[in-house]
């Protein structure tokens, strides 16, 4: 149950993962796994990251005591992780940083990435500037338009940004067109998937680069409390900010651990983005994983006020995680996620991502059921900048003309 | 034996290519599909690949993506396209069916039951676009159980080792995919095929199909040269879509657009 050692060989986690591409792709994979094993334990390699996660992402990240939201909710002590005050302001860019150190090794000029809520496209084209490569980012055209700003730096940078008007035109649209055009342009290009979902080796690498979050806040309540944190919380979309972080405190069995997927408009309204809570394991995007998706096997369209979570599947290795009942995995709907922003925003100043903000939700529950001396960690994946448009409009308000 | 064996045996005792078409199930709507199917027959088709619409065809281009969206906006299922095949039984005992399309409708049933169905209604063999060599040991021998031939997907960027693998696993032919990219590209180097090819049959002495590229007759005597197969997927349902709004008139353009390409190929007869 707190096997923290897979995938095994050919990426399995327990009935999960795999590689489910079509063959073009499994060389180009292999390829990758191959790069990825061998220099994940090359010294030069892993100086070269932490150099970037230091002086570019600006890690470590605080673990924050919020005071003032303990105080209110009046239970457990209350930690955030503040990924927000990362380099483009999410979680995202220590997977970017990353894969891009990966596809500078392996010779790429070009660099492709799909995104839902656009931090994560926003943190490849900065990567690809940095490194002056290519970049092109998908992302569905309902997705464009609810994230414009996140649009507009992308260009900024120098990336273009591909509309896809296929399917739901969301986030698993642009991953299949993001695939489509990997398959065409394998050669020159790399691939940086955004989140722990994929075939195999994403759903290991993206993690790997996400633990670093997990790992500091190991060394961070080591510090601040004397012990590990008793729950850690984190929103789950394809679950690499919440992967990131609860990896490294697998083994340590009392840490207790809640994923929050996007429950929409309620789980029973259909309208959500919760696979983990409401759906059934199939096979999406080269993966086998829960996924939302009806009686005959078709995808399902997917809703949460949070474009970052708006996606029909999850990484393998929380559906194992799961199975396993190591993590505990729940949904709250949008208007819990829009109150806990407003509530963290007000309270202490920190105007959290709508994604993360599913999180706070949680916790918010959580935390009354908890002792006073016992303390949760909750991840602030992203910041809120990018949601602003979005809040505003759904309260009526009209930002720009 | 089955259909497909006996069908490329019979072919290459005559020297003669196979043709292989594809379309989408369901598109340009479910009524239309088997009749289609009976025009592709009479255009020269040797084996159908019948689309098994997917909400996300990853590995497929803009026209078969619109296919399966025309497909799925009637609510087009897996068993609905194994009753098609079945209807077309009814009066097509000797064309074999091959089923193509992704993993999650099939397992979304279960892979036995879709097998036993399938092979009841006449299906002969199943093409799982996104089943990799690697996952195939625990699915691939159900569906050889209940007499569907596997068919898999070899592409330029498949290893020696990978093809050796693929080779193992595969009865009935094997699909070899020409060009780096999704269905409906248009960049066809008959030469690099051609040295794939050599390669692929050091390994394998099932037939070789050769899709993605081929649009018409001059690309399909080009490709009919070096492969067993020809397979005709994106320029047929291009026409498809073309006419979705007056489907009366499809089969006769589906059988004349098929036939170039039969004659084509038959003047490549040794
Ligand atoms: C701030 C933020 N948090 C969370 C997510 C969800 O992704 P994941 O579940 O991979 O962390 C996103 C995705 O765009 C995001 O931007």
């Amino acid at each position: 149950m707190n096997n923290q050692n897979l995938p095994d060989a050919r990426g399995h986690f327990g009935p999960y993962g795999g590689r489910f591409v079509a063959e073009t792709l499994m060389e180009p994979l292999r390829q990758l796994e191959e790069a990825y094993n061998r220099l994940k334990n090359d010294s030069a390699f892993r100086a070269e990251l932490d150099k970037d996660l230091a002086y570019y992402v600006g890690r470590p990240s605080p673990l924050y005591p919020a005071e003032r939201l303990t105080k209110s909710w009046g239970g457990a002590q209350i930690y955030l992780k503040r990924e927000d005050l990362n380099h483009t302001g999410a979680h995202k860019i220590n997977n970017t940083v990353g894969q891009a150190l990966l596809a500078k090794h392996l010779g790429k000029t070009r660099i492709i990435a799909e995104t839902g809520a656009g931090q994560h496209g926003v943190a490849s084209a900065t990567v690809a500037a940095r490194l002056g490569l290519k970049c092109v980012v998908f992302m569905g055209s309902d997705d464009i338009e609810r994230q414009s700003p996140n649009v507009y730096r992308m260009k900024l940078l120098g990336a273009e940004v591909r509309p896809v008007t296929s399917g739901t035109r969301t986030l698993k649209d642009a991953m299949n067109e993001a695939l489509r055009d990997w398959v065409t342009n394998v050669d020159d290009t790399f691939y940086i998937i955004g989140t722990v979902a994929g075939p195999h080796p994403y759903p290991m690498l993206v993690r790997d680069f996400n633990a670093v979050v997990g790992r500091e806040v190991i060394r961070q309540s080591q510090d601040m409390l004397g012990r590990l944190p008793d729950a850690l919380v984190a929103c789950v979309g394809g679950g690499s900010n919440a992967i990131g972080l609860f990896h490294p405190m697998i083994p340590h069995a009392a840490v207790k651990m809640y994923g929050v997927e996007a429950g929409g408009l309620g789980i029973a309204s259909g309208q959500h983005a919760a696979p983990l809570s409401a759906g059934k394991p199939g096979v999406l995007h080269g993966n086998r994983t829960y996924i939302m998706a009806d009686d005959n096997g078709q995808i399902l369209g997917t809703h949460s006020i949070s474009a970052g979570l708006d996606y029909p599947g999850v990484g393998p290795e929380h559906s194992w995680l799961k199975d396993s009942g190591r993590v505990s995995y729940v949904a709250v709907t949008d208007d819990e996620a829009l109150a806990a922003f407003h509530e963290l925003t007000r309270v202490e100043g920190i105007i959290p991502a709508l994604e993360s903000a599913h999180a706070v939700a949680y916790g918010k529950k959580l935390a009354t059921q908890m002792k006073r001396d016992e303390a949760m960690v909750i991840n602030i994946s992203g910041r809120g900048d990018k949601d602003i448009f979005t809040i505003a409009k759904r309260e009526g308000i009209e930002l720009l003309k | 034996m089955s259909r497909i064996k006996t069908v490329f045996d019979a072919l290459r005792a005559s020297g003669r290519k196979a043709l292989v078409p594809y379309i989408t199930a369901g598109d340009p709507h479910p009524q239309h599909t088997v009749a289609l199917m009976h025009a592709l027959v009479k255009g020269g088709a040797d084996v159908i690949e019948l689309g098994v619409p997917f909400s996300d065809p990853m590995a497929d281009g803009p026209v078969i993506q619109l296919a399966c969206e025309r497909a799925l906006v009637h609510g087009t299922s897996l068993w609905q396209v194994v009753e098609m095949v079945a209807e077309f039984r009814k009066t097509n005992t000797t064309t074999p069916v091959v089923l193509m399309g992704y993993l999650n409708p099939i397992e979304a049933r279960g892979f036995g039951k879709f097998a036993d169905y399938a092979r009841g209604a006449g299906v002969d063999g199943v093409l799982v676009v996104d089943l990799a060599v690697e996952e195939a040991p625990e699915i691939a021998p159900i569906f050889r159980a209940a007499g569907l031939d596997c068919i898999f997907l070899l592409a330029p960027t498949s290893s020696a080792a990978r093809i050796a693998a693929i080779a193992e696993q595969a009865s009935g032919y094997l699909y070899y995919v020409s060009l780096k990219g999704v269905t409906g590209a248009a960049t066809l180097d008959i030469a690099s095929v051609e040295a794939k090819l050599e390669e692929i049959r050091r390994h394998t002495k099932l037939p070789v199909a050769v899709g993605f590229g081929i649009r018409d007759a001059d690309s399909a005597a080009k490709v009919g040269r070096v492969a067993d197969a020809v397979v005709v997927g994106s320029a047929l349902v291009s026409q498809i879509e073309k006419h979705q709004n007056e489907p009366a008139l499809l089969p006769e353009l589906l059988t004349q657009q098929l036939g170039a390409l039969r004659a084509a190929l038959d003047k490549l007869k040794s």
